[in-house]
């Protein structure tokens, strides 16, 4: 069994509770009855420790700004700089770590997320100016455990070779496939995805992958 | 990245009360922000313009097209009527960038678009735009991208914009905001050559804001097309872009716009090139002639000669797809 980061039930993760929600998932996998004693003290503080919710502490540190970020259908309260952009807020701040850092600079598209159902680089967005918009991450795209059309697509196909450049493709077919001015040929995909770039060269199966997930999104899926 | 003061006016008139030599405005950050990390550029402040409205295209009564400065390249691109009667321009932006970075980057910013100069963008080497009187190491170095029209001893830097040339041979007005007023600046007169000053892009005051663009009315029956040549389909900027539109009668000529991008140094107007085909028949052979005069006086370097005939090819195949489409009755 799979489990899918729900920011709905997990929430309140800063990058140092990241390390205790991998390590929570590592300690669930060697099940319940034979839980070692330091995992069970992980869980406990991952439950219990207030760290990574602002809200609770006092005012943000200087030249902090406190504040709401909308993503994934949460509100999330969140102490950031003016200089940082929405890429390391989303991975470092709040835990969510399926958007990738590739080039940082606009060039490769690994850090793809949705605003307001726009594919964006997160990596030159100022997350200050995004209090008023919905974002939406790789985790946000399942529904109940259910992987959206798109991830099962991926996965069908092998979509990728190192992965990395994954969420990103992910995240822009979602953008591609839910925009009906963007035409349907293979010819339309590609150009409206050329902005995501694998380095692995799996641009094959990923065509593939957004094709059929085209049908699986048509037939209701 | 080097930190700065973060400020979120709510009106222009407060915009322009904030900014400063050491400020910058920040639109879709598409530029900033990544000149920013490389530590390019390095403003005190930064002042958003994500809260002052100047998203709507607005027909005029006088045919032209207003264009607010944060309207997105995406958004542009897509409008109705710019797709209608204004179609280069609609081809030049979706050739630009990725539909990411297309989402986020705004009209006004497309036009305060900086150099993708590999030397500029490195803080470690002189640049003359970056840093006056340290030198351009693309003189000397590796100068392939670099623009053979409108250079100067002191940059050779090109201008990236596919936008911007679609602009320039549509005809344009940039309208600017500062602390003593409005002003207009023509589309032809806001970017600037290098000359003795390569750090001087624009005629644009420290406490203006841009609020729109207004283009020209279209012209009347006219056919238009936007190539762009470069190293991969998509995705690149230009090693060679033309923008061109033309009016014919029967088989002449009667107006001719050409613009060119990637192998200058501002967007630029191949104004001997149109002068030359107005009045003439509209053939191959002519095209190809008048694209010759568009680089008579080009300055080539050691790795970017090629952009000459690249460039003259640009124009004769932009004119010749214009035009193929008015045999077809594709009218625009």
């Amino acid at each position: 069994m799979t489990e899918y980061f729900d920011p709905k039930t997990q929430g309140g993760a800063t990058s140092k509770s990241r390390r205790n929600f991998l390590k929570t998932v590592g300690a669930s996998g060697v099940a319940a009855a034979s839980t070692p004693l330091w995992a069970q003290a992980t869980q406990a503080r991952a439950a219990e420790t207030p760290e990574g919710d602002p809200a609770k502490a006092s005012a943000p540190a200087p030249g902090m700004s406190r504040i709401q970020l909308n993503v994934n259908g949460v509100e999330r309260t969140v102490d950031v700089a003016p200089q940082m952009v929405l890429l390391d807020v989303v991975r470092n701040e709040l835990g969510l770590t399926g958007t990738k850092k590739g080039c940082d600079q606009g060039q490769c598209g690994a850090c793809t997320v949705l605003v307001n159902g726009q594919a964006i680089n997160s990596c030159l967005s100022l997350a200050i100016s995004r209090q008023t918009d919905e974002i939406t991450t790789i985790e946000g795209l399942e529904r109940g455990g259910e992987l959206h059309p798109v991830q099962q697509a991926f996965w069908e196909h092998d979509a990728f070779q190192c992965g990395y450049c994954t969420s990103g493709q992910i995240m822009s077919a979602v953008a591609v496939l839910n925009d009906d001015r963007i035409g349907q040929s293979d010819a339309a995909v590609r150009e409206a995805m050329s902005g995501n770039i694998c380095r692995c060269g799996a641009y094959k199966n990923i065509l593939a992958a957004v094709q059929d997930a085209r049908k699986a999104m048509k037939g209701g899926g | 990245m080097q930190s700065f003061e973060l400020i979120r006016p709510e009106s222009v008139k407060d915009a322009i009360g904030a900014q400063s030599e050491r400020s910058a405005f920040i639109g879709g950050g598409t530029t900033l922000v990544d000149l920013m990390k490389l530590g390019v550029m390095q403003p005190d402040h930064v002042v958003d313009t994500n809260r002052l409205g100047l998203d709507e295209i607005e027909a005029l009564d006088d045919g032209r097209l207003k264009i607010g400065a944060r309207v997105s390249n995406s958004r542009l691109a897509i409008d109705a009527r710019v797709e209608r009667d204004y179609p280069v321009l609609s081809q030049a932006l979706l050739s630009g960038a990725s539909t990411g970075l297309r989402n986020m980057a705004t009209t006004a910013g497309n036009v305060m678009q900086r150099t993708r100069c590999p030397y500029f963008r490195d803080p470690a080497k002189p640049c003359n735009k970056r840093e006056p009187g340290t030198g351009c190491s693309a003189m000397d170095g590796i100068n392939r991208n670099h623009a053979v029209l409108g250079t100067s001893e002191h940059c050779i830097a090109t201008h990236p914009s596919d936008m911007c040339v679609a602009m320039a041979a549509i005809g344009a007005t940039v309208v600017v905001e500062g602390r003593k007023g409005t002003r207009e600046i023509p589309f032809e007169d806001f970017h600037l050559l290098p000359g003795d000053h390569p750090e001087r892009e624009h005629d644009l005051r420290s406490d203006e804001l841009i609020t729109h663009v207004v283009l020209d009315a279209p012209l009347e029956g006219a056919v238009s097309t936007y190539l762009k040549l470069r190293d991969r389909a998509s995705y690149e900027f230009a090693l060679a872009s033309c923008a061109a539109i033309v009016t014919l009668e029967g088989t002449k000529v009667t107006a001719a716009r050409i613009a060119l991008g990637g192998v200058a140094t501002k967007p630029w107007r191949a104004v001997d090139a149109e002068a030359a085909l107005v009045g003439e028949e509209a053939t191959a052979k002519m095209f190809e002639q008048v694209a010759l005069l568009a680089f008579q006086r080009a300055m080539p370097l050691e790795h970017n000669a090629f952009k000459v005939e690249l460039g003259q090819q640009a124009i004769a195949r932009a004119l010749r797809d214009a035009v193929q489409q008015a045999s077809q009755g594709e009218h625009q």
